[in-house]
């Protein structure tokens, strides 16, 4: 007789916490447009969509799309960087490397994963920078901020790639030496397929934090408002844009950082939604393979 | 969805409470309690925080909330009432001068830095005016080693920027920088990183991150050196009252604090911020 209460206790908190968390979206979300609405209707989207020449709000200028490309290229370098690597990574820590080597290595790359973002950019700002701007001045750049990225990335992409390896049946690789395949081809052929699901699960989270990172970004990606030219300009993205100006925005000039925060919404939101299709695109994969 | 709507209830409770307590109450005002509100400059804010606490220690009766968002939010909440007190880092502009009473709580001043190693000593007025429009963008043209200069810059609605831009005459946007810094940290540590940087940074900053061992050199403006001791005597071109702004006939709890902050009894923090206290 006790069991069908505590499913209906469990069935409504479960309710509750769904709940909780979808209305905290929702109310994040309204709360921003609320506050986005004035310089919306005062200012209208296509200006902040690149009908204005630049970015100078005390001006009155306010183009965002700079800076949305400059979001967008930092986040593909680091994703470009970073998903080879950490999925390499948990290959070879998977299949390759000796079990106190890869013991090891799993700690290093927790301990990566632990390490505030503050801390990257204040080592970027210190260290990267001034290397970059040896090279090339002014070591601000895309460069800079597509390298702290990637090192801040990796872990999430290298935990979650072998933690997916890990979930991977160890009949298909039995399956796999029984026909005499090599290492290397059950790899490559029968367990990464496999893994796919999730590997391509942590590349989006790692994707997620690319695009939603601040203050590292902010410290080493010189903050000049320009389409990204070149890998050694320097950008601004939108988060940045925000962490920058909002401590001494007023009026309108603040009610635009809320737009920059709606244009970012957005562009997780496409993100999501490019995921998701990607992904029922993978599991028809697997299923007629 | 219900715990969530608790914590709404309760920071709109707690706004409104702080709403009508706004003004002091003026129960006693021989023993002055309640409660004073300052907002504005993120540049004045910390150092009245620091005066606030003094205060608050010598009235316990006494609860100051200080709150940033800029000199510009900082008048206008005085002037509108939503603040008991304003802050600003900048001279008030004519259009906002009625109707508030200014009092000039300390000077700041904003000097151009370059990195330690670069060996120009001196820049004129027509030559940081021509590097920071990008019509002079080699070291060489001012008479330092040959490589590019590296122009930081501060982001926009920041004092300093206010400042220079209005100095200098030119708008924002003619500014041709190659980097965009926010927190005066985050400057410090570009130009100790960099010998071929230059920026702007409160002299008072700049003066104590040097005396604390960063690569830094403040260039003299217009002749008058860049130093704590040009910017008190007034003499320092390029320099800013940080000032505290009330209405006439404020409360009597924000004429004893403001009294108390102009006072000789809180140089030492104005000090310790690297400001220079007026006399």
């Amino acid at each position: 007789m006790s069991r069908p209460i505590n499913d209906t206790l469990l069935v409504w908190g479960l309710r509750a916490c769904g709940a909780v968390s979808g209305s905290v979206v929702l109310l994040i979300a309204v709360f921003v447009f609320k506050e986005a609405w004035p310089a919306l209707r005062e200012i209208g989207p296509l200006r902040f969509l690149g009908a204005d020449p630049s970015w100078h709000p005390v001006e009155g200028v306010f183009n965002l799309t700079p800076m949305a490309a400059a979001t967008l290229a930092v986040t593909v370098g680091a994703v470009a960087l970073a998903a080879p690597l950490g999925v390499l990574s948990a290959v070879f820590c998977h299949a390759y490397a000796p079990r106190w080597a890869a013991g090891a290595y799993r700690r290093l790359i927790e301990l990566l994963a632990g390490v505030p973002s503050v801390v990257y950019g204040f080592w970027g700002l210190v260290v990267l920078v001034p290397l970059v701007a040896q090279w090339r001045p002014p070591g601000a750049s895309l460069l800079s901020g597509v390298l702290i990225l990637a090192v801040m990335i990796l872990p999430t992409v290298a935990l979650l790639s072998e933690a997916a390896l890990k979930n991977v049946p160890r009949d298909y690789a039995r399956g796999a030496a029984a026909l005499g395949l090599s290492r290397w081809a059950t790899l490559w052929r029968v367990v990464l397929p496999a893994a796919r699901p999730g590997i391509a699960t942590g590349v989006l989270l790692a994707t997620g934090r690319a695009i939603g990172e601040t203050m590292a970004v902010l410290m080493v990606c010189g903050n000049v408002v320009q389409l990204p030219g070149s890998l050694l300009a320097p950008v601004r993205t939108l988060t940045a844009n925000i962490a920058l100006e909002m401590g001494y925005a007023y009026g309108v000039h603040r009610s635009a950082l809320f737009v920059t925060g709606v244009l970012l919404l957005a562009l997780v939101a496409g993100l999501v939604l490019l995921a998701e299709w990607l992904s029922r695109g993978d599991v028809r994969g697997t299923a007629h393979g | 969805m219900p715990r969530l709507s608790v914590t709404v209830l309760g920071v709109v409770a707690a706004m409104l409470a702080a709403c009508g307590d706004a003004g002091p109450s003026s129960r006693d005002p021989d023993a002055l309690e309640g409660r004073l509100t300052l907002t504005g400059s993120s540049t004045v804010a910390p150092v009245a925080a620091e005066i606030a606490k003094r205060y608050e220690t010598l009235h316990p009766g006494v609860r100051i909330d200080v709150q940033t968002g800029g000199s510009s939010r900082g008048i206008a909440d005085a002037r509108g009432g939503l603040a008991d007190i304003g802050m600003s880092s900048r001279a008030l502009k004519p259009a906002e001068r009625d109707g508030v009473v200014e009092h000039v709580l300390a000077r700041d001043g904003v000097a151009f830095v370059i990195h330690a190693d670069n060996p120009v000593e001196t820049l004129t007025h027509e030559q940081v005016l021509d590097i920071y429009t990008g019509r002079i963008d080699n070291w060489r043209d001012v008479g330092g080693r040959d490589a590019p200069i590296v122009v930081i810059n501060r982001a926009e609605g920041r004092s300093e920027l206010e400042l220079v831009t209005g100095h200098f005459r030119i708008k924002p946007s003619q500014i041709d920088a190659d980097v965009v810094a926010g927190e005066n940290q985050q400057c410090v540590k570009l130009v100790s990183g960099n010998p071929d940087a230059i920026v702007y940074l409160s002299v008072g900053t700049a003066e104590f991150e040097a005396s604390r061992g960063a690569p830094l050199k403040p260039l003299p403006m217009d002749g008058v050196a860049a130093s704590t001791a040009t910017v008190r005597a007034g003499a320092f071109p390029l320099g800013r009252p940080l000032v505290l702004i009330t209405r006439p006939g404020a409360s009597p709890l924000a004429e004893s604090f403001v009294a108390y902050a102009l006072s000789d009894q809180v140089h030492d923090l104005i000090e310790r911020q690297s400001f220079v206290p007026t006399d």
